[in-house]
């Protein structure tokens, strides 16, 4: 049924809408008061778990934790070094990984693909398609394909960032499709008619024109991957490493994987430690989204 | 100089070309990346599938592949009746307060107060899972549904990892469902309106039913969400594969099996390594056809209006 159908036959039929009654007063507010329990179960859900996560692991944001290695054995001198460093360097690779990749497909999509080419659907649907596939799926392919198998890197720091990479690929994808796609045409008609390349107009007007969303879109995208457990346990992060990644062929830890680990212990009294990694990576999640509503507020254009 | 400008033409036009195939094969990474995954998926459950059967994988109701002997067993059903029920007490929170939210910020809520919702509800939709996955056990399960509810639950079960699964969830399809009761024309709501319908018959009886297939798109998106979804459920929702339907027990779902499953060091080509695969062939499978039904009913849903 249509909008317009609903629409006519709510014309045509008196009987859809009987006047209001007290009755229908009562649904009204009971209504209400769900939409707004509804709300509030979301705002007390975050609420209690940021309360919850700063209770237990507020006391152990120490230099020390900060600075220190993790222990197998001594939770209270326990730290956090190796995963910060290892989500550092992973966030660095997958962004090196996916911004050019990203926007290029998003340049390709946008300003040359033909939509009535198969090829350049097929693209368009499988980045859908990707958008979708379960997270674990891809620590699948990295552990069969860049970890061992064809490309049998091992369990290393570069095979980490590869697959964080493919992960939020689709991700940048389309947020920078949308802030291209926000540039008028007008932009580029303008530069075109003044003699510019179709690859001019786009380099010196319609990315200047669209590097705030684009920007914006890879942050997010970067907060996503640093807080992935899932495809990081397949790849085979090592737990508790005592040692800083050397380089892209060194094994890594992650956060996310250093407060699995810990979760995981037996010895409860490492609950505080993974509380206070958790802290610490949300931490870093809200500074990356506080500089990407920056970037959004600052330098968005308004056309 | 006549010559000299057809000279630079020509090289423009080939560095453009260039570029034109550089950003082509940009754009075939992703179409190579889902390649790859299925190649890797299809490749090891077809070595896997040579030593058990088919039928046992698909039809058993027992699945203990790290058992010794008589006692192993590769019957998927468990995995798959615990991912879908888990997802199912998910979306038993996630749906109706999703969509009590999406009716809330598409037809009820001041402008003032949407700009101040919505961002609470994207903080929530990017906690990282792990930190929900250390809610649940720490404080859900202990907390509220021992303390507080008085209910007999073991550590790890299926009430905990579901709702908070939910929670995980709900943020998705309340932006979804509310964009598409927000794409319903105000001509539709003024008509009724103009019947004298009460705010609540509009949002209910127009609004909601001309947005349905946008709706449905965004439980489908949920759904898949909550069957996705690894860590919250390997936390706490239990490492035994197991079927039924109690609550107060753990289950497996696929997704955790997998990730718990590689935690080990499993020699490539071992059973247990073809585990991996032939379940994520599967979870990939019922992900990937979740994800078909929605795109088509968000497609459908955008015809009707643009």
């Amino acid at each position: 049924m249509t909008g317009a159908q609903i629409a006519a036959r709510a014309a045509t039929q008196r009987s859809v809408f009987p006047r209001a009654r007290t009755g229908s007063r009562v649904a009204d507010a009971v209504f209400r008061a769900a939409m707004y329990g509804a709300i509030a179960v979301g705002f007390l859900a975050l609420a209690v778990l940021l309360y919850e996560v700063a209770h237990d692991g507020a006391g152990r944001l120490t230099w020390d934790f900060l600075t220190r290695f993790p222990s197998k054995v001594l939770p209270e001198t326990s730290g956090i070094q190796s995963a910060i460093v290892g989500t550092l360097y992973l966030m660095a690779l997958t962004a090196v990984f996916v911004v050019p990749l990203g926007v290029a497909t998003a340049i390709y999509l946008e300003e040359y693909a033909d939509r009535d080419r198969w090829y350049n659907r097929l693209v368009e649907v499988n980045i859908q398609n990707l958008a979708a596939v379960p997270s674990v799926v891809y620590g699948i392919l990295g552990l069969a394909f860049i970890v061992r198998g064809p490309l049998g890197m091992g369990r290393v720091l570069l095979a980490g960032g590869i697959t964080l990479g493919l992960l939020v690929l689709p991700v940048v994808i389309i947020v920078s499709r949308e802030a291209i796609r926000a540039v008028p045409p007008s932009v580029r008609e303008g530069a075109l008619a003044l003699g510019a390349t179709q690859w001019q107009t786009i380099w010196k007007q319609v990315l200047p024109g669209s590097v705030a969303g684009i920007a914006t879109g890879v942050i997010l995208a970067l907060s996503r991957a640093i807080g992935e457990t899932a495809p990081l346990l397949l790849i085979g992060a090592a737990a508790s490493p005592r040692f800083n990644p050397s380089g892209l062929f060194d094994s890594f830890t992650a956060l996310p994987i250093q407060i699995f680990v810990w979760t995981q212990d037996p010895d409860r009294s490492f609950v505080s430690a993974a509380a206070g990694a958790i802290l610490v990576l949300m931490l870093i999640l809200l500074l990356m989204n506080s500089v990407a509503i920056f970037l959004r507020n600052r330098y968005e254009q308004k056309w | 100089m006549g010559a000299s400008l057809h000279y630079t033409r020509t090289r423009r036009a080939r560095g453009e070309h260039a570029i034109r195939i550089a950003l082509l094969a940009a754009a075939a990474v992703s179409v190579v990346t889902t390649v790859l995954i299925v190649l890797s998926l299809v490749r090891e459950t077809i070595t896997f599938f040579g030593e058990v059967p088919i039928g046992d994988f698909l039809f058993g109701t027992k699945w203990t592949p790290t058992f010794a002997g008589d006692q192993q067993s590769f019957g998927v059903i468990p995995l798959i009746t615990g991912t879908l029920y888990l997802s199912a007490i998910a979306l038993a929170v996630a749906v109706p307060l999703g969509l009590l939210a999406a009716i809330y910020l598409s037809e009820y809520a001041p402008p003032r107060v949407r700009r101040m919702v919505k961002p609470v509800l994207e903080l929530l939709a990017g906690v990282p899972t792990i930190v929900f996955g250390y809610f649940a056990l720490t404080f859900f399960t202990p907390d509220v549904l021992r303390e507080a509810l008085g209910l007999d639950v073991r550590q790890f079960n299926a009430l905990s990892a579901g709702i908070i699964l939910g929670l995980l969830v709900l943020p998705t399809i309340a932006s979804v469902a509310e964009d598409a009761m927000s794409a319903v024309p105000a001509s539709l709501r003024e008509g009724a309106f103009g019947l004298g319908a009460s705010k609540l018959q509009v949002s209910l009886r127009i609004v909601f039913p001309a947005a349905l297939s946008g709706i449905v798109a965004a439980l489908i998106l949920g759904a898949s969400r909550a069957v996705g979804e690894t860590v919250i459920i390997l936390i706490a929702g239990g490492q035994v594969a197991r079927l039924g339907i109690d609550p107060l027990q753990g289950y497996q779902s696929m997704a955790a099996y997998i990730a718990a499953q590689a935690r080990g060091d499993i020699p490539t080509g071992s059973i247990e390594y073809g585990t991996i695969f032939a379940v994520g062939l599967t979870l990939f499978a019922l992900t990937l056809t979740l994800n078909a039904i929605s795109i088509r009913l968000v497609r459908r849903f955008r015809q009707v209006y643009e």
